[in-house]
């Protein structure tokens, strides 16, 4: 049966971000509904029932999270929309924010009418200036046309949308570090509990929710929950944006559902490896910080709970493809580069460990390794993993783990052969 | 801050944007970020001269804001390139050839990673993942995505800047 596009229906078309556009393929059809019918808890527990799970990396359960706001009412809720997409090999969102506006904008507007918020935050990451131009004209087409401000379609319901931009930091994707960043201070992770549904932004309760997650809420609320969960596999419903780069021949987001081979990704939807003499040699299936799997093992499905049983996670879904030309210890230096750069330096393990990491695969890549710096990698990793206050120790010991574990040879071999045997090009210049 | 008209390091009407964003948002504090871009858009970096007038418009210690400029990238303690290019070095950039292009902006620009060359044109910088792997190897120059880089491109993009 041929897959009907939901998130990315309107990206093709032309002037896709503008309200006209959107109105056109029935926009806001869904905020209608909503508005004119349906309770706040009904909404929230058609969003339950459907099975949502978090489309920014860790896979919780949507409806659960908002259900974690306290009953009582007595300081403002805020839902903070998290556009700091940063994770390397990850740009759906980025998608979503430039072509379909308006989907992600009726998606905060609905989640925020579920959770009874009035104030919402589109933190968008610094890097995406014109994104946060085109959100930002797509939140004055929808007060123009009363689908914000107060009284939205004659509901008595009010709502505000501001946009933030973040100026340059992968931390402030991690929640409670977007919220220090929100109110105006170095993006640094605070410690959970309590967590931001009872103490989020401002000292007020909040929800956090990523881009993609609220790009499904209309579709769910248009179509019902029942739809929506026969969509994907049990426990990981709904359609899902997969990123494909590296060396592929069409890199490229594409919409399937959740449970996707990822072998047909690959070979279907990005045309297969880039060079046809150069084979897949591995694949990080969910953004950089989750553990990479050989070529052997890649014929996995793309969802939640089947990732987790092979040994790594579906994360942000920005898969990275790596073919037989690539030297392994050199990717993984460049992403210990970006883990080190990235690291807020608040965990003494992660600002020092994210540093050994590097300092020790530069010398395996130059040629100057020891035979002990594979376990010694590992052992840093041990070190950082858990012993931080955010995942971001996790983040950077996953990748490290896994690839010198699956490539241990390849580690040796730098070391034995004393240089890099597929010419240290990873060695930044 | 008396006397300020005089000696504000901002123009008036940047003046006026902060202002503007002190009730902008429930708490004055949110403003930081969106005044240091205020100022920078200006004068194209953050002097401390203008960490101070933030400072003080917010209404928090100098050291507060020198604190939070210093740990976002995009805030420029130095002025950068009036063309400002920041070629992507994560993973999937690098899988593609994003060091051949820094090397051929290196060559073409003769200035280092983090150099500004003489006359104050270009300055180059490795910046992290973009979020644009799709577009590898991808820069940006000031506000705009540059897609598919190449060392033939490089010498196109450099050409159509001047």
């Amino acid at each position: 049966m041929a897959y009907e596009k939901l998130l990315l229906k309107n990206v093709g078309r032309e002037n896709s971000h503008t309200l006209d556009v959107s109105l056109k393929a029935g926009g806001y059809q869904a905020l209608r509904k909503a508005l004119s019918g349906m309770t706040p808890d009904a909404l929230l527990e058609e969003v339950k029932a459907s099975g949502l799970r978090g489309r920014g990396g860790a896979g919780f359960p949507t409806g659960m999270k908002w259900s974690f706001l306290p009953k009582t009412k007595d300081k403002p809720r805020y839902l903070c929309i998290n556009a700091d997409e940063s994770e390397p090999g990850t740009f759906k969102d980025r998608l979503l924010i430039e072509r379909d506006p308006h989907l992600v904008l009726e998606g905060i507007i609905l989640s925020s009418f579920a959770i009874d918020c009035h104030t919402a935050f589109f933190y968008i990451r610094g890097e995406f200036q014109k994104g946060c131009r085109i959100f930002d004209q797509a939140i004055a087409e929808a007060y123009a046309k009363g689908f914000l401000g107060k009284n939205i379609l004659g509901s008595g319901y009010d709502l505000d949308v501001l946009t933030y931009r973040g100026a340059g930091a992968y931390i402030c994707g991690e929640e409670t570090a977007l919220l220090e960043s929100l109110e105006g201070k170095r993006g640094l992770p605070r410690i959970k509990p309590p967590f931001p549904a009872i103490v989020g932004l401002y000292g007020c309760p909040t929800i956090i929710n990523n881009v993609e997650t609220l790009a499904n809420v209309p579709f769910i609320v248009e179509r019902g929950a029942a739809w929506y969960a026969g969509i994907g596999r049990p426990k990981n419903t709904g359609p899902k944006l997969f990123c494909l780069s590296g060396h592929v021949k069409n890199p490229g987001v594409f919409e399937a559902p959740l449970g996707i081979p990822f072998l047909e990704l690959l070979n279907e939807h990005a045309g297969g490896m880039l060079h046809p003499d150069r084979p897949l040699k591995a694949a990080v299936p969910g953004g950089s910080s989750m553990k990479i799997l050989p070529a052997n093992r890649c014929d996995v499905l793309l969802d939640f709970d089947s990732l987790a049983a092979a040994g790594t996670m579906l994360g942000s879904a920005g898969g990275m493809v790596m073919d037989s030309s690539t030297c392994i210890v050199g990717a993984l230096l460049n992403l210990a580069e970006f883990y080190e750069h990235e690291s807020c330096g608040q965990c003494t393990p992660c600002r020092e460990g994210t540093g050994w990491f590097t300092k020790i695969l530069h010398r395996l890549e130059t040629g100057h390794g020891r035979r002990e710096d594979p376990d010694l990698l590992l052992d840093v990793a041990r070190r950082v993993e858990g012993n931080t206050i955010c995942p971001f120790g996790e983040a950077v010991a996953w990748p490290v783990q896994s690839y010198v574990t699956e490539f241990k040879s390849e580690f040796d071999d730098h070391v034995t052969k004393g240089a890099c045997p597929f010419g240290g090009a990873a060695v930044q210049g | 801050m008396s006397d300020a008209a005089a000696t504000l390091p901002v123009s008036a009407d940047t003046d006026r944007r902060i202002d503007a964003l002190l009730t902008k948002y429930p708490r004055r504090a949110s403003a930081l970020l969106p005044a240091l871009y205020a100022v920078q858009e200006e004068h194209g970096w953050v002097s401390e001269d203008a960490m101070d007038y933030v400072a003080a418009k917010i209404g928090v210690s100098a050291a507060f804001v020198a604190g939070v400029v210093s740990f976002y990238t995009m805030y420029h303690r130095k002025p950068v390139g009036q063309h400002h290019i920041q070629v992507c070095r994560t993973l999937s950039c690098m899988l593609r050839g994003s060091r051949q292009v820094m090397g051929r902006l290196k060559e073409r620009l003769g200035i280092d990673v983090g150099g500004v060359t003489p006359d104050g044109r270009f300055s180059i910088q490795y910046v992290e993942c973009l979020g644009a792997c799709d577009t590898a190897p991808c820069a940006q120059v000031n506000d705009e995505d540059v897609p598919h880089l190449d060392p033939a491109k490089v010498d196109a993009m450099l050409a159509r800047l001047k």
